[in-house]
C-alpha cells in the first residue's frame, strides 16, 4: 500500500482539476456565454441529459456501481466532469451519496442499475429519508415495454421506494427526462430535505432527444413556508420573555438550515441553556457553558433532567422522535412548547405545539430574536443546570490494569484531532459513546444514521464525508465490530480513491448493543449476540491495502491513534475494548427521561 | 458488566407535576378533554398521473389512519383528479392526514369539508327475485333504480348519503341479498363554497397550523 499511498491517484488528480474547472465555469453571470470555455455540447439522448442535469446542478461526485440497465448513463458519465466513485456495493453508495449530502448541505447523488441494484440502495435511501438528507437516487430501469412483465432484474422500483423517499418519478420520455433529473435534484435540496429518484428505463436513457434540462426547480405544488405567522413569534417571545426555566431543545434542522449561528447567539444573549438531539449534534458548542449536551435514550443525566424540567422549550428543528421523548406521558410535562419547524407536519406529531412556528429555522430564530425584548429571569434556573452537570458527570473510572474503556478511546481521538473534524459512525454501543464522549462544536461534523439505526453506515459515510469535506478537516469513523463487517468491503473504495480516513472499530467482540439490552432486560441470555471470534481487523485492512493498527492497552492507545491520522490514506485501527463494557446513562424505551438508570440495576 | 455512572439515583430526584396524554398534550384542566374519534370528508385535489393513488393509499396504512373510503375521479381539468376520503380519527389524527397529504408532491390542495357537505354514495344491490311486488315496494322507498331483473334476480342502484344506503341495504335484507358492490362516498362543499381547489397546499396549512393554537383556543377551519 505504500505504493499506492505515494502515486497520484485517480480520486485526486480529476478532483484537483475538476475544482479548476468549476471554478470559472461556475462564474455568475458567466453561464453558457460565447467564450465560456467549457461550453457544453448540445445533449443528444435522454442519458446525456441526465448527465447534463447533474453537470447543471453543480454535482462534482456521484456514487455507484455499474449494471446493465443504468449503462447509457454510465456511458454518458464517461465524458462528464462529475466524478464517479465506484463503490463496492450498492449500499455504499447510497450512504456516501447521504453523508456527502451532510456535510456538503447538496444532494449526494448515487446510481444503480435496476433490480438488485435498486434494491441494495434502498437502505441508505431509507437512512436518509428518516434523517431528511439531500440525496438524489438515479436508478436503472428495464426497457418500458418490458415493465409490469417480470424482466431479467425488473423491480417495481418505484413501489419499493415510495414509502422512503421524499418523492420519486419513473421517466416515461427521453425529452423530459433531462427535467425529471433536475426537478428530483432541487426537491431533495428544497425546504425540509429528503431523498428522491428518478427510475430510468433504458430505452428512454437511451433514446434520442436533443432537449437540453430545465433549471433544477422544485415542482408548482411544492410550496415552502420561510416565515412564521408574526402573531405566534409575538406570543412565543413573551412566554420566552416571562419563561423560569427555559431551554432550547436544538435539533438535526438546525444544522440542514444553516442556523446554528443563529441559535447560538440567542442562547447565549439570552442566557437559555441548550440542550441538542442526537442529529442536532454541532449545532451548539458542547464546550459552552450553556451546552446540556444530548438528552433522549442515552443522553446526558443533565440533558435529561433540564428538559423534564422546563417549562419553556424552544424546540427547533427536531421531530421529536421517541428515542428522544421517552414515553410521551413524562416528556417536558411541565414545559410550553415553541416548536420551529419547516415541515408543518412535524408540528404537534408527537409533542403538541402550544407556539406552533412553521418555517425555515434560522429565519423563525430570526423573529423571535427581533421579538424578544427581555432575556428571561432565570437565574436560579441556570445554577440548577449547572448542578445538574456536576451531580450527573459523565466521568468515568479507567483503572490501568483493565481492559481499555471505550469512551477512553473516543476522548483521545477527539482529542488528537481538529474542531472540524468529521465523525461518522455504525450503530450501537460504539455510536452513542461517540455521541457522549466527543465534543462536538461545529455543525456538519456528525454523520450517524440516526432515524434508521441502520448498521454498516460508518465506512462508506466515511467515503462520501471525505469528499465532501474540506481537505484540512479530519475523517473518522467510530465503528463497532459488527457494523464494520457489514460494509467493510468499501475498504477497497477507499484504497483505490486513496481516501485519507481513519476508522476505529471499538471491537468488543460483541453485538454490543444487544448484549446489554440482553443483560438488562432478557436475564443475559445472549442468543445471537455473542460473535466470540472476530477477523483481525487490522490485518484485514493490509490485506485491503489499506494500513492496519491494533490497540490493546491504555499505553497504545494515544501514539496509535497519532500514527492512523498522520497515515496518508484509509487505515483501520482495531481496538480491543472492555467487552462488558455498557452505555449509560440509559431512559429505557418508553420510559422517563428524568429516571434515567445510571447503571443496571437502576433500570 | 462494567459501566455506570455516579449520581442521585432515580428515587432520589425531584419529579415535575405535570403530565401529557397520548397525543403529547399536556394535560391541564383547559387542554384536558381527550380526543375522541369522529368521521369526516377530506377532499383532495391531486395530479391526474399514474402512481398517485398507490402513494394515497400507501400513506394511509403506512401511517395507520384510519380510513373508511376512497373514492377518485377526473375533473373538468384533464390534468387534475379529485380523491374523496372519509377517515375517522380524533382531531390530532385529522390534523396529520391532511398535513402528511399536502406533503406529497401530485398533492395539489386539500380540505376538510364541512359536516354540511354534500356527500353521496352508490351502491348496487342484488336481491333474490322471489317476492317481486315487494321488492319493489322497498325499491322504491329508496328511489332505487332498477338496473337488471332476472327470474331469480333483481339488481338495484340506490344513490344518497352512507345512512340512506345502509338503511337500503338493511331493508333489501329481507329478501336475501347475493351480493352488494358500493362506490364509497364522494363529496363537495355546498353553494359558492369551494371543495379543494387551486390554492397552494402550503399556504392553507399554514392557515391551519395558526388556528390548532391552545393559545387562541380555535379551531375555526373545521
Ligand atoms: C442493519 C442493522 N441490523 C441490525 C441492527 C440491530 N442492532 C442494533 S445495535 C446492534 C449491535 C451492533 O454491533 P456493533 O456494530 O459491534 O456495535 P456495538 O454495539 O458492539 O458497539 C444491532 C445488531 C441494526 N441497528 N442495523
Ligand atoms: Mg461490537
Amino acid at each position: 500500500m505504500s505504493e499506492r499511498a505515494a502515486s497520484v491517484t485517480p480520486a485526486e488528480e480529476q478532483h484537483d482539476d475538476h475544482e479548476e474547472t468549476t471554478a470559472d465555469s461556475r462564474e455568475p453571470g458567466d453561464e453558457g456565454g460565447p467564450d465560456d470555455e467549457a461550453e457544453p455540447t448540445p445533449v443528444a439522448t435522454g442519458a446525456e441529459a441526465v448527465v447534463r442535469a447533474l453537470e447543471n446542478a453543480g454535482v462534482e461526485y456521484a456514487f455507484g456501481v455499474q449494471g446493465g440497465a443504468i449503462m447509457p448513463v454510465y456511458d454518458a458519465l464517461y465524458d462528464s466532469d462529475v466524478y464517479h466513485v465506484t463503490m463496492a456495493h450498492e449500499q455504499g453508495a447510497s450512504h456516501a451519496a447521504d453523508a456527502y449530502g451532510i456535510v456538503s448541505g447538496e444532494p449526494g447523488v448515487c446510481l444503480a442499475t435496476s433490480g438488485p441494484g435498486a434494491t441494495n440502495l434502498v437502505t441508505g435511501i431509507a437512512d436518509a429519508d428518516m434523517d431528511s438528507d439531500p440525496m438524489i437516487a438515479l436508478t436503472g430501469q428495464v426497457p418500458t415495454e418490458f415493465v409490469g412483465n417480470d424482466a431479467f432484474q425488473e423491480t417495481d422500483t418505484i413501489g419499493v421506494t415510495t414509502p422512503v423517499t421524499k418523492d420519486n418519478t419513473f421517466s416515461t420520455d427521453a425529452d423530459r427526462v433531462g427535467t425529471d433529473v433536475s426537478e428530483a435534484f432541487a426537491l431533495a435540496r428544497e425546504g425540509r430535505p429528503g431523498p428522491t429518484l428518478v427510475d430510468l428505463p433504458k430505452d428512454v436513457t437511451n433514446g434520442e432527444t436533443d432537449r437540453e434540462p430545465d433549471e433544477p426547480r422544485v415542482p408548482d405544488t411544492y410550496e415552502v413556508q420561510e416565515r412564521a405567522d408574526s402573531e405566534i413569534v409575538a406570543a412565543a417571545a413573551e412566554r420566552i420573555e416571562n419563561a423560569a426555566r427555559p431551554i432550547m431543545l436544538l435539533g438535526g434542522g438546525v444544522i440542514k438550515g444553516e442556523a446554528s449561528d443563529v441559535c447560538r447567539e440567542f442562547a447565549i444573549e439570552h442566557e437559555i441553556p441548550v440542550v441538542t438531539t442526537m442529529p442536532g449534534l454541532g449545532s451548539f458548542p458542547e464546550d459552552h457553558e450553556l451546552a446540556m449536551e444530548m438528552a433522549g435514550m442515552h443522553g446526558t443525566g443533565y440533558a435529561n433532567m433540564a428538559i423534564t424540567h422546563c417549562d419553556t422549550m424552544i424546540a427547533v428543528g427536531t421531530r421529536f422522535d421517541d428515542r428522544l421523548t421517552g414515553g410521551i406521558e413524562t416528556f417536558a410535562p411541565d414545559a410550553e412548547v415553541i416548536h420551529v419547524d419547516i415541515d408543518p407536519a412535524e408540528i404537534s406529531k408527537n409533542i403538541h405545539a402550544d407556539y406552533p412556528l412553521v418555517g425555515d429555522a434560522g429565519t423563525v430564530v430570526e423573529q423571535l430574536a427581533e421579538a424578544v425584548e427581555t432575556s428571561p429571569q432565570a437565574t436560579k434556573w441556570r445554577a440548577q443546570c449547572q448542578q445538574w452537570k456536576s451531580d450527573y458527570s459523565m466521568a468515568y473510572d479507567a483503572p490501568e490494569d483493565e481492559p481499555v474503556r471505550p469512551e477512553f478511546v473516543v476522548e483521545a481521538l477527539d482529542e488528537a484531532t481538529s474542531d472540524r473534524a468529521i465523525v461518522t459512525t455504525g450503530v450501537g454501543q460504539h455510536q452513542m459513546w461517540a455521541c457522549q464522549y466527543w465534543t462536538f462544536t461545529e455543525p456538519r461534523t456528525w454523520v450517524s444514521s440516526h432515524g434508521l439505526g441502520a448498521m454498516g453506515y460508518g465506512l462508506p459515510a466515511a467515503i462520501g464525508a471525505r469528499l465532501a469535506a474540506d481537505d484540512d478537516q479530519e475523517v473518522v469513523c467510530v465503528d463497532g465490530d459488527g457494523s464494520f463487517l457489514m460494509t467493510m468491503q468499501g475498504l477497497s473504495v477507499a484504497v483505490r480513491e486513496n481516501l485519507d480516513i481513519t476508522v476505529v472499530v471499538l471491537n468488543n467482540e460483541y453485538i454490543g448493543m444487544v448484549r446489554q439490552w440482553q443483560d438488562a432486560f432478557f436475564e443475559g441470555r445472549h442468543s445471537a449476540s455473542d460473535y466470540g471470534w472476530m477477523p483481525e481487523f487490522d490485518k484485514l485492512a493490509e490485506a485491503f491495502g489499506a494500513q492496519g493498527y491494533r490497540i490493546d492497552d491504555y499505553d497504545d492507545v494515544a501514539d496509535t491513534i497519532a500514527d492512523a491520522l498522520a497515515y496518508d490514506g484509509p487505515s483501520v485501527i482495531d481496538a480491543h475494548i472492555d467487552p462488558q463494557a455498557n452505555v449509560y446513562p440509559m431512559v429505557p424505551s418508553g420510559g422517563d427521561n428524568g429516571q434515567f438508570a445510571l447503571t443496571e440495576d437502576q433500570l | 458488566m462494567s459501566g455506570g455512572l455516579e449520581g442521585p439515583p432515580p428515587e432520589e430526584r425531584p419529579t415535575p407535576e405535570g403530565r401529557r396524554n397520548k397525543q403529547g398534550i399536556r394535560i391541564d384542566p383547559e387542554v384536558e378533554a381527550t380526543h375522541e374519534p369522529r368521521r369526516t370528508v377530506i377532499s383532495a385535489l391531486v395530479e391526474h398521473e399514474p402512481g398517485v393513488l398507490a402513494e394515497v393509499s400507501g400513506l394511509f396504512s403506512r401511517r395507520q389512519f384510519n380510513i373508511e373510503s376512497l373514492t377518485v375521479g377526473p375533473t373538468t381539468d384533464d390534468d387534475r383528479a379529485r380523491i374523496t376520503l372519509v377517515v375517522e380519527e380524533p382531531d390530532p389524527g385529522i390534523d396529520q392526514v391532511k398535513k402528511q397529504l399536502r406533503k406529497l408532491i401530485p398533492v395539489i390542495s386539500v380540505r376538510e369539508l364541512e359536516p354540511d357537505a354534500m356527500r353521496r354514495e352508490l351502491a348496487l344491490v342484488k336481491v333474490d327475485a322471489d317476492r317481486p311486488d315487494q321488492v319493489a315496494a322497498v325499491a322504491d322507498m329508496y328511489d332505487a333504480k332498477t338496473v337488471d331483473s332476472s327470474p331469480e334476480t333483481a339488481t338495484f342502484e340506490v344513490t344518497g348519503a352512507r345512512q340512506k344506503i345502509d338503511a337500503a341495504i338493511e331493508t333489501f335484507g329481507q329478501f336475501g341479498i347475493r351480493e352488494i358492490s358500493r362506490t364509497g362516498t364522494t363529496a363537495l362543499a355546498r353553494g359558492t363554497d369551494e371543495t379543494a381547489g387551486r390554492e397552494p397546499a402550503a399556504a392553507v396549512s399554514s392557515a391551519e397550523t395558526a388556528n390548532q393554537t391552545t393559545y387562541t383556543q380555535t379551531h375555526t377551519d373545521d
